[in-house]
């Protein structure tokens, strides 16, 4: 029986980081067959880019760019723990990738508007 | 992706269980290399890409500004090839993993498929690089 405590902040960015990968590992396949299809020319490539200009696909590229911020920094706080061993601090760590991703989405909101 | 579940899943017993379990061990840190050596290349990978996505989309983006800056440019070309094989592998280890702990999905039969969900999934992103290249 699992008797790990599930309110302390590492298995909340456990989760996190497994969610965001699943999201991800899914999309990423559509991703680059759309990308493959509309780089067959540039008149298409511009055709798909100005269909994306729609705020709801605007919406979903924001929440992909914070998955893929929140994974990222997620990552990087796992290979430190394995590799530099940075076991203290957990709580931090957690709270700076948590920041990270919420600040790679508030930037790229800023930029797209 | 499965971090927290390789360090938690119980090493692999040595004895009469089963003839495959060196095959098995052997198999669990090769993919334990595997995943942390494709994290550690899109650490930076991702890094680059979400610059480059935040300064691309300043003032809308458009198809000219995109080839523009990667026809012709082998630099953009084998970085974009060494992200897709890096990420198609990375995902398809983690896609694993939770299908191992959710589904029961083992063996090798699962094994060689998420390779080559993998692969494939890094070669539409190879065919995409290519397409911005040329």
């Amino acid at each position: 029986m699992d008797l790990r405590p599930r309110s302390h902040p590492t298995y909340l960015a456990f989760v996190v980081h497994r969610v965001s990968g699943l999201l991800l590992a899914l999309f990423l396949p559509l991703h680059f067959w759309v990308l493959g299809m509309a780089i067959t020319g540039e008149a298409r490539l511009e055709g798909f880019l100005r269909w994306a200009d729609n705020p709801l696909v605007k919406a979903a590229e924001t929440v992909l760019v914070v998955l893929l911020a929140a994974h990222l920094a997620g990552g990087l706080r796992v290979l430190a723990l394995e590799f530099l061993g940075w076991r203290r601090r957990q709580k931090d760590l957690v709270a700076a990738s948590a920041g990270i991703a919420l600040l790679a989405g508030l930037i790229f909101l800023l930029n797209v508007g | 992706m499965s971090g927290a579940s390789d360090r938690r899943r119980a090493p692999p017993q040595a004895g009469a269980a089963g003839a495959d379990r060196p095959r098995a061990a052997r198999s669990q840190t090769h993919l334990w290399v595997a995943q942390r050596v494709t994290a550690m290349v899109l650490a930076v990978a991702v890094a680059v890409h979400l610059v480059t996505i935040i300064l691309a989309v300043r003032g809308g983006l458009s198809a000219g500004e995109i080839l523009g800056r990667t026809r012709g440019s082998e630099a953009w070309l084998a970085f974009y090839c060494l992200f897709a094989l890096a990420a198609g592998l990375h995902g398809a280890i983690g896609l694993r993993a939770i299908a191992a702990e959710t589904l029961g999905l083992r063996g090798r039969g699962a094994d060689l498929a998420w390779l080559a969900i993998g692969l494939l999934t890094a070669a539409f992103g190879i065919r995409a690089a290519i397409g911005l290249y040329a």
